[in-house]
């Protein structure tokens, strides 16, 4: 128990467990990235490409950014409803509940038990484990925000509410399967109707867990760290309705040039468009929120990360639609062009917002100062520079490959064997490998950097606090 | 008082929005027959291949292969004709991946013999020195478990009774375990002596990838789809590269890049047929080779027309022809 009757033991365990998924989620992809240059790594059946992959993304998914996610929510939720969390007990067996199915879950998908259905991958009694994790979630988010004493909602409550709600939605209807035993399941769709569910699925986990989430962070913790209101209400009401309308309709643009109906695949790519719109909604929110207050980049180590953060965000949503149009799905899609997209929302958004959240939430939660400032900043940059070498990297890698795979000689034959454009990749995944590393040691730091904060050797800082209250 | 004062009424309201799209794109193509389609021509898996694509599932060979041959020019010529709906209706889950770390597996079957995956299963390096492709020489080492076999047909439906299914498994193991078995030789090479007279991992895996595209190329065979064969001047004129011995050179470059894989470099024949020899499978002529090498013969030879075009062709019979002698 703190000061105001907040309870903070959940939103600490939370704290605590998401940075150990992440170190053991982001070790398994240094890995992976490794085996890509060194097929000799894939030594035992556990540990070959395939299943590793697989806890790969489920760890940092579901292990990392979801227990980043319960902590923020919790957090946020009792601070903007003015309202201590209404069952302390249930959301500390949350976080028990949370822990035992993340390691079940990585054990199962090491021993290969896999639906092979992407970031829906755990088997049918791991999935009852999730759905009941999820219902104590969202009964203590709706308990407190009925109790509530603060009258209006404010956007980031929005956001949590909307992933609540969606999240159970998607992962009940994608992972509906007839057991065969204990182990093994079939999906109850097939062929071209189990692709659409499957991507409408794996696009909005992006949605409601890689965005909405990180979202409500970003339009709390921004102001909160800054002492600035957001820019408009206004806006934030019509980017919130209109990202939560439309993301559901943008599934299929994974699946361009695919069997699908092909009305399907339009209807998908005018929406990816269209979601530009909402999506720069809260871009421009958070870059007319610093106006006028620039300054706090350079004097507010928070800002930065919140910024490049949102800026990530924003050149994402724009690549993101671009590719999936068919013209340059047909160029870029099954390269490692997408690798590359999708780990600029991973490492350059998701990990930078929750990165400064952490910052801002741990100290306050804690009641003293962040440990250092310095390492926050060391943190930040190495970050950074890890994050841009990966995925500016890996956009070229794509590039080449999709060029080679379209090569065609003077005749209409193929320039290049698809052996070719394997080995044309080795250089490229050389660098991204340490790009990885240099992004896992700037986490290392911001890991060490929290875990000191909450340890508490330090009681009163001698470095400035970035924010008044 | 707003919705954004009431929790509850702001919550049914997003489900509300989030069901629109959900219902539109999702739910509406699921009720329409023409989303997936079902035809006679696409038979479901075996028992034996429903377990090796379980395999192919547990071990997630789906993160690096796709199954889905786009239209795209360059994609039919380096894969096969593009993937039509049909061809899924008894998937479950969907396997069309989403990165082609390796290759496109939709139209596998059938295109290389049961050797060259037992070969290549057993170590991709042994056959292509630069594939990053993890070995799954272990698959060979474990016995396939039947016990669900039946309970898993059952599931998905495809209509098998438990006798049906017992004789699918028996029929498959008594091809792959005879004397006779073409792969025979190679097979035994990979597993072990105590399981090769039973049915492996492997076995499955390879019968399964053996389906893949299979009953499409059925259709196609009762289509018109001809063999490709040497345009009628190219064949009367024969070789224009017969002792030319840049050509000669440069046929033994993309010999060693295509066909030394299952020809071996020298052309002495491992998995396909040795080549310096006098017995031509399929004719002797030029043309008849050409013919061979453009449209791929059965039982394992690849077209190569598409991929590398006639005069490499000719180049490369330029450099066997130079091996006989």
């Amino acid at each position: 128990m703190s000061n105001n009757g907040y309870d903070y033991t959940a939103v600490r365990g939370f704290a605590l467990s998401a940075l150990f998924w992440l170190i053991i989620g982001l070790v398994v992809g240094l890995w992976l990235a490794a085996e890509m240059l060194w097929p000799a790594l894939n030594f035992a059946p556990w540990i070959a490409f395939g299943r590793l992959r697989v806890v790969h993304t489920n760890g940092l998914a579901f292990g990392f950014a979801l227990a980043a996610i319960f902590s923020c929510s919790y957090y946020m939720l009792q601070r903007l409803t003015g309202t201590p969390i209404v069952f302390p007990r249930l959301a500390r067996f949350h976080l028990l509940l949370f822990n035992v199915a993340i390691a079940l879950a990585a054990l199962s998908l090491f021993a290969g038990m896999n639906t092979s259905k992407e970031y829906a991958e755990l088997e049918w009694p791991l999935d009852v484990v999730v759905v009941i994790m999820w219902v104590i979630f969202a009964v203590n988010v709706f308990a407190t925000l009925i109790k509530r004493s603060e009258k209006q909602m404010y956007i980031s409550l929005w956001y949590t509410i909307a992933m609540t709600v969606a999240v159970a939605v998607l992962y009940i209807v994608n992972n509906l399967a007839i057991p065969v035993n204990w182990t093994k399941s079939y999906s109850i769709f097939a062929g071209a109707n189990d692709a659409n569910v499957q991507w409408w699925y794996g696009h909005n986990a992006v949605g409601f867990v890689f965005t909405v989430p990180i979202l409500a962070m970003f339009y709390y913790f921004l102001p909160k760290s800054t002492n600035l209101p957001i820019y408009s209400h206004r806006l934030s009401i019509v980017s919130f309705w209109s990202l939560v309308f439309a993301y559901l309709w943008t599934g299929a643009h994974h699946l361009m040039l695919t069997p699908l109906p092909e009305w399907i695949q339009t209807v998908a790519i005018a929406f990816s468009i269209f979601l530009i719109v909402p999506s720069w909604g809260s871009v421009i929110n958070g870059y007319y929120t610093m106006q006028g207050n620039w300054d706090q980049m350079r004097n507010n180590y928070l800002v930065k990360f919140f910024i490049f953060g949102i800026t990530f965000y924003g050149l994402q949503v724009i690549q993101g639609p671009t590719q999936g149009l068919r013209t340059l799905t047909s160029f870029f899609h099954y390269t490692d062009w997408v690798v590359g997209h999708v780990h600029m929302g991973t490492m350059g958004w998701v990990s930078m917002i929750i990165a400064a959240s952490f910052y801002y939430m741990v100290p306050k939660m804690a009641g003293r100062e962040i440990y250092s400032i310095k390492l926050a900043d060391i943190n930040f940059w190495l970050i950074l520079i890890g994050q841009l070498l990966y995925t500016v990297t890996l956009w070229i890698a794509g590039i080449q490959q999709g060029a080679m795979w379209k090569a065609t000689n003077a005749d209409g034959s193929l320039t290049y064997s698809f052996i070719e454009s394997v080995a044309a990749m080795y250089p490229y995944w050389m660098i991204r490998l340490i790009g990885g590393v240099i992004y896992f040691i700037g986490i290392l730091v911001f890991t060490y950097n929290i875990w000191m904060t909450l340890k508490g050797t330090k009681k009163t800082s001698a470095e400035a606090t970035p924010q008044a209250a | 008082m707003s919705v954004y004062s009431k929790p509850v009424t702001f919550a049914i309201l997003s489900v509300a929005v989030i069901l629109v799209g959900t219902i539109i794109t999702v739910i509406i193509p699921m009720m329409m027959p023409s989303t997936q389609p079902v035809s006679d021509y696409i038979k479901p898996y075996t028992a034996v291949e429903l377990e090796g694509r379980d395999i192919y599932i547990r071990e997630g060979c789906n993160n690096c292969h796709t199954q889905t041959v786009r239209p795209i020019r360059t994609e039919v010529a380096r894969y096969g004709e593009y993937s039509k709906p049909e061809e899924f209706a008894y998937d479950r889950p969907f396997l069309w991946g989403s990165r082609r770390t390796g290759l496109d597996l939709n139209r596998v079957g059938g295109k290389y013999p049961d050797s060259w995956h037992y070969k290549h299963m057993n170590s991709p390096q042994s056959m292509f020195p630069r594939s990053n492709m993890p070995a799954y020489a272990w698959l060979a080492r474990k016995e396939l478990c039947t016990d669900c076999a039946f309970r898993k047909v059952s599931v998905l439906g495809y209509g098998y009774s438990e006798d049906e299914v017992r004789a699918q498994m028996n029929e498959y193991k008594a091809r792959v375990t005879s004397q006779d078995y073409g792969s025979a030789a190679i097979r035994n090479e990979v597993t072990p002596e105590k399981l090769q007279g039973s049915l492996t991992e492997m076995d499955a895996l390879v019968a399964y990838l053996q389906k893949l595209g299979r009953d499409v190329k059925e259709v196609q065979k009762m289509g018109s789809v001809p063999v490709a064969e040497a345009s009628p001047t190219a064949a009367q004129a024969g070789n224009p590269f017969e002792g030319d011995k840049a050509a000669i050179e440069a046929g033994n470059k993309l010999f060693q890049t295509n066909c030394a894989v299952c020809h071996n470099a020298d052309g002495k024949g491992h998995i396909g047929p040795d080549l310096t020899d006098e017995e031509w499978k399929y004719g002797e002529n030029d043309s008849d080779i050409f013919s061979s090498i453009s449209g791929g013969r059965p039982e394992g030879m690849p077209p190569f027309g598409p991929n590398i075009g006639e005069d490499d062709i000719w180049k490369v019979i330029a450099f066997i022809r130079s091996l006989g002698k």
